[in-house]
């Protein structure tokens, strides 16, 4: 299932690089990173606070320029693109779960939801968007605002946000990490039940190892290199 | 996807959450007092103008030494103007075997077109106004003519061929002042009566006028149609050329208004610039994720752009219809004073305030709401991330451009509008660097302070560009403020000051030089003391530098006109207190015998007259010509004698002349006048005292309106204080949930933060009094020519406001820091 040719492979980075120079000299983040991610996989990054787990999700989503090296995601490699070309390779391909939820305070969860189905040019965003809250449990908190929610009310919304436009790649930075175990259970539930349903490649960075076990493989970002094994 | 259709939903949605509610207020507030001051200033402007039309008795007129041509009449019907005839010579009537020269004039019906006339019925009634005119075989004259001829109501006179008999006392005509030193005491009689008379034949001096009065487009329209016909020997006058006094009132009202209007914008785009700078803090996290969910630079910058431009155009609409209730308001207020209606509001200044508050934004806004399309995606995982810095090169550009556009076309004057802006400029580069010079000496402060002063300090320096921006609004809002105090206090009372009570309100002319010692004794038996006589003499400029004068070398009617008229020329040793030389030197004793003329800068200017030219005069046959030594200005509306223009004492000692002087008189005093008459016939009294009165009342009722006007411009003010508190407000308010989560207690946080806030206010107000005694000086001296005074009061006022009101006002703007428990606060950042 997880065999497929490098070509399509929906993400692929070789020989990824992050460094910043500063006054006491260059600080490297990342070095040689090399990475497949299978269609439908649901792949982990373990690390510990400040390993470069974002950085490295970043890198891979294209929100950020590497030092060195290359990210492909659908085959297509990102160091060709400009800000712009990789933002059209991220509509409506992409989604995003953020620690942080990063849900527009001004917007009800209905309207942070339609947002990227708009950004996408979906024919009926409202009815998607309907859908998508249902499936996550929230049906009854379509008007609602960010600060009216609980935590996992928030994040299940940022959840629906992101599999609404049915992207093909999700991108998960510490999804749980801001909840509760009990909620953060729920929450883990929910994106992992949506990821099969879609078929959708996952890929989460987190410091939490329950959470990793339900991924189908798991990484381990150590002094920036990657390692497979803990 | 549709970005129209996406910022509108989003924009709908800033609205609801209460985004976008500083910026909309801001606008709102700044559009709402520029169209009000628009609307307002436009309708007193034309009352003003149409008040001022009573000087002409008419909106237009056209004079002649020949019957007026008939297509001008004719014309004037077809285009519906209202038009009236007056005729106006010298005679003498015959009364008891007494003469007197008088000046008739034959007025037909309709006159006055604008203005009343007023009269008395009887010697010793109260005067009062009258739609009437003399009938068939009757004459109104002036009262000193009654004792003069021993007359009295009821009695008959001749005048030419025609007895007349006097049925009234005419107290006040509207036109009268428009030719204050032709006078003779005035007859009037009507038009129909002229030809009985016999006196109108080819030889006589009568002066022919048409009256003319309707609608301003239409005057204009009909005064260019009739600079197109090209008719020799007539002359078109409205009231911008009429008596320099009153024009110059009405100028500097129209100033002093265009000025009120003027700081509105400022204040405007202070608010705008500062609520944007917000605006694109609280947005980061929207473009953000915009761009990580796919949107491209192209379409989050249509996204903003769009938003943007809608909420100005609504905003401006909301504003501008804001400004129409509250101008009527005003209209209300004042329009007792006026003694006409005002005329009902026009659509052009709520165009030009839609077109303000889309300018400001493109201006002030807009190259702040372009920065939110780079804010990078990463954003999302790294909050520090902002938008790139701003290219103050661009922002300036954007901002002195719309700047500009927006001050030269509300107050149509150059010179007041780069003023202001060169004024804001500085203002603005000092802030700037007084606030990081702040910044820096704070800093090695925070250690020795303890407790709140430590807190607030901190606050201070912890974004040295935040309270840079900060202390640039403050201060750039309170400069303006104090600078409308100091317009409306100091200017408006220096302006006054120029008429004071006792400004001459007498003229005595054609006093012969063997009566001036007599003149003086009378007066000075009467309680006139110190009164100067001046000698004058008429006579016509012939050539300048040797070349002949012809009107055709002349474009303007003015200058025709000036061109070709008999001068008041007059000779002294010594400068008039209230001229001033702008070019040039004033003669010394040792001079006072070389051929040196002393020349009006208006005149100047507007016949082409250098200075170091040679002028050459004719009076009375004798031709006379000497060098051009200096030039001078001359404030024609402090009813001072003043002279075109003025030779040495030699150049002019033998020339013939009268003399001439005005005075103070108080009603009390009254009897010497008669006294005077009464020795000395021959010399004539001109009593100024009601277009003394029709100046005043122009400048009190500019004041009125500027004052009016100033409460817009104070509201708009405290709006830019208002979004000075709320620049730093996001910073503040994550921090101060962590101190209180921490234990600071309350009442620290609240210390700490009126500590800040009175600190920028009080600095704040040292530079804004500092601004704006500058900028107050430059105003008074340059613009309004008016003497200037130093206002230790304004830095008081400035000082401590600034710090009690920006402490309080910021204080109480932060309250829902205190308020709000902290974990609220912690789960929305």
């Amino acid at each position: 299932m997880l065999q497929t040719s490098s070509n399509q492979l929906p993400v692929t980075a070789s020989g990824l690089e992050k460094f910043v120079e500063t006054s006491q000299g260059r600080l490297v983040i990342l070095q040689q990173i090399n990475l497949e991610v299978a269609s439908g996989e649901a792949l982990a990054i373990l690390g510990a606070s400040g390993s470069g787990k974002s950085t490295l999700l970043g890198l891979l989503a294209g929100l950020d320029n590497a030092s060195a090296g290359e990210v492909r995601l659908f085959g297509t490699s990102l160091s060709g693109l400009d800000e712009d070309g990789r933002a059209a390779l991220r509509a409506g391909q992409i989604g995003f779960v953020f620690q942080s939820f990063q849900l527009l305070s001004g917007m009800t969860a209905l309207e942070n939801v339609m947002l990227p189905l708009e950004l996408a040019g979906h024919k009926a965003p409202e009815q998607a968007a309907r859908e998508a809250l249902s499936q996550a449990g929230l049906a009854q908190r379509l008007t609602h605002y960010p600060t009216q929610l609980s935590g996992g009310e928030q994040q299940r919304v940022a959840l629906a946000r992101a599999f609404a436009p049915s992207p093909k790649v999700l991108f998960a930075d510490e999804p749980t990490a801001n909840l509760d175990a009990h909620t953060g259970e729920k929450v883990a539930e929910l994106l992992f039940n949506l990821q099969e349903q879609n078929n959708t490649v996952l890929v989460l960075v987190t410091h939490d190892e329950t959470l990793a076990q339900r991924c189908d493989r798991r990484l381990y970002l150590r002094d920036g290199c990657l390692e497979s094994e803990a | 996807m549709n970005p129209f259709y996406l910022a509108l939903r989003l924009l709908r949605r800033d609205w609801r959450a209460g985004e976008l509610r500083l910026l909309t207020s801001a606008l709102v507030i700044a559009v709402a007092s520029v169209t009000s001051v628009g609307f307002f200033t436009d309708r007193i402007e034309r009352a003003m103008a149409r008040q001022a039309t009573e000087v002409l008795a008419a909106d237009l007129h056209i004079e002649s030494n020949r019957p007026i041509e008939e297509t001008l009449s004719l014309e004037a019907k077809r285009r519906q103007l209202k038009l009236a005839t007056t005729v106006s010579f010298p005679s003498v009537i015959l009364s008891h075997d007494k003469t007197q020269l008088v000046q008739v004039k034959a007025v037909s019906e309709g006159y006055p077109l604008r203005g009343q006339v007023e009269v008395r019925d009887q010697i010793n009634q109260q005067s009062h106004v009258t739609n009437a005119l003399p009938k068939a075989g009757e004459a109104w004259l002036e009262e000193r003519l009654l004792p003069l001829l021993g007359l009295n109501i009821g009695d008959t006179f001749k005048l030419g061929k025609s007895r007349l008999k006097v049925t009234r006392i005419i107290t006040y005509e509207p036109d009268r002042s428009a030719n204050l030193f032709q006078l003779a005491p005035r007859v009037m009689i009507h038009h129909t009566e002229l030809a009985a008379t016999g006196l109108l034949g080819p030889a006589s001096r009568a002066r022919y006028y048409l009256l003319l009065a309707g609608i301003a487009s239409q005057i204009s329209s009909y005064s260019s149609w009739v600079a197109l016909q090209d008719i020799q020997g007539i002359q078109v006058q409205d009231i911008r050329s009429a008596r320099p006094e009153v024009r110059s009132a009405l100028d500097q009202g129209g100033r002093f208004l265009r000025l009120a209007a003027a700081t509105a914008i400022l204040l405007c785009v202070v608010a705008v610039a500062l609520s944007s700078q917000r605006f694109v803090e609280r947005q980061s996290d929207t473009s953000a994720l915009l761009r990580c969910l796919g949107a491209q630079r192209r379409q989050v910058t249509q996204i903003f752009v769009i938003r943007l431009l809608s909420l100005g155009l609504i905003a401006s609409v909301v504003g501008g219809l804001l400004g129409l209730a509250a101008q009527s308001i005003l209209v209300a207020l004042v329009g007792h004073w006026f003694t006409q209606q005002i005329p009902s509001p026009s659509a052009w200044p709520l165009l030009s305030g839609l077109a303000t508050g889309v300018l400001v934004l493109i201006g002030f806004s807009l190259p702040a709401i372009l920065r939110l399309a780079g804010v990078p995606p990463l954003r999302v995982f790294r909050r520090h991330l902002g938008a790139p810095p701003i290219s103050y090169r661009f922002y300036l550009a954007a901002a002195l451009l719309s700047l500009s556009i927006l001050l030269v076309w509300q107050i149509g004057d150059d010179k007041l509008a780069f003023q202001l802006i060169g004024g804001l400029l500085a203002g603005l580069i000092l802030l700037l660097l007084i606030s990081q010079g702040l910044v820096h000496l704070l800093t090695p402060l925070r250690s020795q302070a303890a407790g709140s002063w430590r807190y607030g300090l901190a606050s201070l320096s912890r974004n040295p560009m935040t309270t840079s921006v900060q202390l640039s609004g403050f201060g750039l809002g309170m400069t303006v403020l104090l600078i409308l105090a100091l317009v409306r206090i100091d200017l408006l009372a220096n302006w006054r000051s120029t008429l004071p009570e006792n400004s001459p309100n007498q003229f005595l002319i054609n006093i012969q030089p063997d009566q001036v010692e007599g003149v003086r004794h009378l007066l000075e038996q009467g309680g006139i003391t110190s009164v100067k006589l001046y000698p004058m003499m008429r006579g016509r400029l012939i050539s300048i530098d040797g070349k002949p004068i012809s009107t055709k070398d002349y474009p303007s009617p003015r200058a025709q006109r000036l061109a070709t008229r008999d001068f008041n020329l007059s000779q002294a040793s010594h400068i008039q207190a209230d001229n001033k030389i702008t070019a040039g030197h004033w003669w010394t004793e040792s001079d006072w015998e070389k051929p040196w003329f002393s020349v009006e800068k208006g005149l100047a200017e507007t016949l082409g007259i250098p200075l170091g030219a040679s002028l050459e005069f004719e009076i009375a046959g004798q031709r006379i010509s000497g060098r051009v030594e200096n030039l001078r200005s001359v404030k024609w509306d402090s009813f001072n004698v003043n002279f075109f223009v003025v030779g040495t004492p030699g150049l002019m000692r033998d020339q013939p002349s009268t003399y001439i002087t005005s005075f103070y008189l108080p009603n009390e005093k009254r009897k010497v006048l008669h006294r005077l008459i009464q020795t000395y016939p021959s010399i004539t009294a001109l009593d100024v005292t009601a277009l003394m009165q029709q100046v005043r009342s122009i400048m009190d009722r500019g004041a009125l309106a500027v004052e009016s006007v100033f409460l817009f411009t104070l509201a708009a003010g405290l709006i830019v204080l208002y979004a000075g508190i709320q620049a730093s407000h996001e910073l503040r308010v994550q921090e101060t949930a962590i101190l209180r989560t921490l234990g600071l207690k309350r009442r620290q946080l609240i210390v700490s933060i009126a500590l800040e806030f009175a600190l920028l206010g009080g600095l704040a107000g040292v530079i804004s009094a500092t601004l704006a005694t500058i900028i107050g000086y430059t105003l008074s001296t340059s613009v309004f020519n008016l003497p200037w005074s130093f206002n230790p009061s304004l830095w008081i006022l400035a000082l401590g406001g600034g710090s009690i009101g920006i402490g309080i006002a910021g204080t109480l703007a932060s309250w829902s820091l205190f308020s709000t428990p902290p974990m609220t606060v912690l789960r929305r950042v």
